[in-house]
């Protein structure tokens, strides 16, 4: 290395240090603390002891008879966490099924009017998450207007119960996580030329095939960045979860918290939070592989 | 094989129904929430009537009125924090050729984007709580620190955007001409950088304002921002209040994000 190059690294990281030093302190740096914590055991009342304990890790999968001490499989725990996962893909599926023909529609505009279309899909993202979950939440209550729409057209005699259910949850988060897939897909399919597809169909191809051998291969990329940009924060939601579905209803990230207030214990909480942090990993190594692939077909 | 009509991509079959239904189900509730702020009724779901009295009531709300202070005070300290650092960091990250380490502070500055928010929410709380037991302090600091550290990267990215398109010959020019470093920065790269940090400082001040889940949990007694006080009020029976105080918020975000928009538009 060049004393010049030096100077420069050198200079680089020193203009970085304060943005470092925020980070460290107010973002990475406590999550290394969750990762001590996971491994003591639960203070009284809230808090930790400070003695190694490996019981937080035990806990998180099976449970212990209070009175005769026999141990098995935690039924609640793994609900939750297959709740979790369960509704992340349904979420994914959803917003692809939403987005695909949304973002297609955008980008297909005459350029004049795309901008507008990209404004309206951008607008619901930018606002407020809790604005929004407030907002499906009041569609989807007794007396809000689906139900009311629902009866009017003489489907329904009473109003159903889809707030504070998972269906609820699974549409808040189809709601609130939708232009998260929109986006990468218009951004994969603006640049796609579309005479591709017509030519496939004069050469007779059929709408499906068009759709399967020539669409879809280019619009890969598009459809990975969206399944990850959903699917990662559906697996950590902790808002819409916790309004739209109750009390009992919970994902992991509701899990999480109550460890931190009525569960009061906080091992079980850090350890519950290192496995979140954990399958989001997963999430993103999967990712990485997937955008190579897509990559290099298209 | 006779075939009705032209094949067109802009008008596959179901495709504009779809996309239609889609712009509805992502409007209509919004919609709605904006309809009912003006409701006269007492309840969120009965129409009683074109009202302004739910603005009036969160108008002279005290606890709306601190809230919203505590909140646009944060986000001012929290986005200003941010954008100062942030500048620097893409300063130090751009135009300078790899260095050692350079990935690792990438890594280290997308770190809030990558873990779920929750996680970090509860990293703060056991971090803030042992220092909060340690030195008494329970102010808004607290608060700022967390919100500054995750409107970093939010900040960062429009700011090295908007570097890793700027001319370097003006500067070079500049320092032909004899301007010192600093002159140069002041007077050529900063005016030419300005838009970016405008972009930045805007996603900053948006990303910390609509915070709900690490305020949740590091806030102290009594330090409820409008978000939080709103989910309080949300999981109570909410009255048409929220959806007044939504509309405001609604409107300020539209605005900020519409001057989003022209300032990105004017590229260099």
């Amino acid at each position: 290395m060049t004393a010049e190059e030096r100077r420069r690294a050198r200079q680089g990281w020193l203009l970085s240090a304060p943005a470092l030093a925020l980070l460290l302190a107010g973002a990475s740096g406590p999550l290394l603390i969750v990762v001590v914590y996971a491994f003591l055991e639960p203070g009284e009342y809230s808090g930790v002891e400070w003695k190694f304990s490996l019981e937080a890790w035990f806990r998180v999968l099976f449970e212990r008879d209070i009175f005769d001490g026999t141990v098995r499989l935690a039924d609640a725990h793994l609900s939750i966490f297959w709740r979790s996962v369960k509704l992340s893909l349904l979420t994914t599926l959803l917003t692809f099924v939403f987005g695909l023909p949304t973002a297609w529609f955008i980008a297909t505009r005459p350029a004049r009017t795309r901008m507008l279309w990209l404004f309206l899909i951008t607008v619901p993202f930018w606002t407020n998450l809790l604005i929004r979950t407030f907002a499906i939440m009041e569609v989807l209550r007794n007396e809000g207007i689906l139900n009311g729409a629902l009866m009017r057209l003489g489907l329904i005699s009473s109003p159903i119960q889809i707030l504070y259910t998972d269906v609820a949850v699974l549409i808040g988060m189809t709601y609130v996580y939708l232009p998260l897939m929109a986006l990468p897909l218009y951004a994969a399919i603006e640049r796609f030329d579309m005479r591709m597809a017509e030519a496939a169909y004069d050469l007779y191809a059929s709408r499906w095939q068009v759709l399967r051998k020539v669409v879809l291969p280019i619009v890969r990329p598009g459809v990975v960045a969206g399944s990850i940009l959903v699917f990662v924060p559906s697996l950590g939601a902790y808002v819409t979860p916790r309004v739209l579905g109750g009390g009992k209803n919970m994902m992991i990230g509701n899990f999480i918290e109550l460890q931190f207030g009525a569960g009061r214990n906080w091992p079980l909480g850090a350890a519950l939070s290192l496995i979140l942090l954990a399958m989001v990993a997963c999430a993103l190594t999967i990712y990485v592989r997937a955008a190579a692939r897509a990559g290099a077909d298209g | 094989m006779a075939r009705a009509r032209p094949f067109s991509a802009a008008r596959l079959p179901g495709f504009a129904a779809m996309a239609a239904a889609t712009f509805l189900i992502l409007y209509a509730p919004i919609a709605t929430l904006v309809i009912y702020s003006f409701n006269g009724s007492d309840s969120v779901a009965v129409w009683g009537g074109f009202s302004l009295k739910w603005y009036g009531a969160a108008w002279e709300n005290a606890q709306v009125q601190e809230a919203t202070m505590r909140s646009v005070v944060i986000a001012l300290a929290a986005s200003g924090i941010a954008t100062v650092t942030a500048t620097m960091a893409a300063l130090g990250t751009t135009r300078r050729g790899r260095f050692p380490g350079q990935t690792l502070i990438y890594a280290i500055i997308n770190q809030p984007l990558m873990a779920p928010e929750i996680v970090t929410a509860v990293a703060l709380l056991i971090f803030f709580s042992s220092i909060k037991v340690a030195t008494g302090y329970t102010g808004l600091g607290y608060l700022i620190l967390a919100h500054a550290a995750f409107c970093v990267p939010f900040a960062y990215l429009p700011i090295r955007a908007r570097l890793e398109s700027m001319d370097l010959t003006l500067e070079t020019a500049a320092a032909d001409l004899y301007a010192t470093p600093w002159l140069a920065f002041r007077r050529v790269t900063l005016p030419l950088l300005a838009p970016g940090i405008a972009a930045g400082a805007m996603l900053a001040f948006v990303i910390s304002l609509d915070d709900v889940i690490i305020t949740e949990f590091v806030k102290s007694a009594g330090q409820d921002t409008l978000p939080t006080y709103m989910l309080g009020q949300i999981r109570r029976a909410a009255t048409p209040e929220v959806n007044a105080i939504s509309t405001v918020l609604l409107a300020v975000t539209v605005a900020l994000l519409s001057l989003f928009f022209a300032v990105t538009r004017k590229r260099a």
